[in-house]
């Protein structure tokens, strides 16, 4: 199966599900409204030609100066059957960064929605333990949100010109 | 008896006398009981420093102890993050007086190059230091050179150090109470 091949497969499937789709990096990426995320992820799970049977990654980016849609989520899947890989986006708000859990689908997407809640604090619905991992409890904030310094807040001793800023 | 020629002693015919601070501290020193808390690279060069090549059980430190109830020194090698922070302090709290905390490597010691939320700019904001050892990662000479001044410092503490109100004030500035604080009474 090809990218082509597969998205045509996929047109057949989703339809007008598909906002956007394009080639980046040899892997087929499709944008999918957030509401229909899990929907559209379990059809291509149980889809028995499609059969994307493996979570490879759950992750977010950060984009602060596209007004609505800030918070990308992004989903990897991996076909084993038909040895090829899929890249899913969301785009959510920084208003309202909600998406259900793909915890029902997917056991091993537990410990990367909390991840990517810890790190861009998506609230994934439905999750069973919706809380950091990483990062310690204390925390405040979610550092990967680009209005955050990376640099630790208590430093003295560091000067920028010696970190490349 | 080895390195009883840095002592201050009268020899006499048939025996010897110096103070009990010196000897005490003779006998300390000598026989420091190390507790790696290595996380990263600089635990590696550790391993190498324990090693038979570079063999730190020559200066009486033979034995690892991995629990702080019985260990003398806390070797902190690598990146502390702020996540590993309590868990560190907690051990330092664990060890028995009197103890040595030495720091390896730039991490260690100011977080080095993780200028980052998640990493602690160093282990002296957490527990008191005695000897820091610079370095990314520093050689295995580096931290025996390390290890030598914590014997230095030993060597030439008093006994009475650890009960005095200065030693507290220290403490008191990591909100570390000094675990024999009684006996002073």
């Amino acid at each position: 199966m090809t990218n082509n091949t597969l998205l045509d497969a996929l047109q057949v499937q989703l339809g007008s599900k598909i906002i956007t789709s394009e080639v980046l990096y040899d892997t087929l990426v499709i944008e999918i409204s957030p509401a229909e995320a899990f929907g559209v992820i379990e059809l291509l799970k149980n889809d028995a030609d499609l059969s994307f049977n493996f979570l490879t990654l759950i992750g977010a980016v950060h984009y602060p100066e596209e007004k609505g849609r800030e918070l990308c989520v992004v989903y990897h899947m991996h076909s084993w059957k038909n040895a090829i890989r899929l890249r899913i986006k969301c785009y959510l708000s920084q208003e309202n960064p909600s998406i259900k859990s793909l915890t029902p689908l997917f056991d091993g997407a537990n410990w990367q929605e909390r991840e990517t809640f810890d790190f861009f604090g998506v609230n994934f619905e439905g999750h069973p333990n919706m809380t950091r991992i990483l990062n310690m409890d204390e925390m405040d904030y979610h550092p990967m949100l680009k209005q955050y310094h990376l640099e630790d807040g208590t430093r003295e001793d560091k000067d920028d010109r010696f970190f490349g800023r | 008896m080895g390195k009883i020629e840095d002592l201050e002693v009268i020899n006499g015919e048939g025996y010897q006398l110096t103070t009990l601070d010196k000897a005490v501290a003779l006998a300390r020193a000598n026989s420091v009981w190390p507790l790696p808390f290595a996380t990263s690279c600089c635990g590696i060069e550790f391993m190498a420093t324990m090693g038979s090549m570079y063999d730190l059980s020559r200066f009486g430190m033979e034995r690892m102890s991995f629990t702080p109830r019985q260990s003398d020194l806390l070797i902190v090698a690598g990146t502390i993050s702020k996540k590993l922070a309590p868990v560190l302090q907690k051990v330092y709290e664990q060890m028995a007086e009197p103890k040595w905390v030495l720091s390896v490597g730039a991490c260690a010691s100011s977080g080095g190059i993780f200028d980052t939320y998640s990493v602690l700019q160093g282990i002296d904001r957490i527990i008191p230091v005695d000897v820091y050892v610079p370095g990314c990662p520093p050689r295995p000479e580096q931290i025996i050179d390390g290890v030598m001044n914590i014997h230095r410092l030993v060597k030439h503490e008093p006994m009475r150090r650890r009960y005095s109100e200065e030693y507290r004030h220290l403490l008191g500035n990591y909100e570390i109470e000094v675990t024999n604080a009684d006996n002073d009474k």
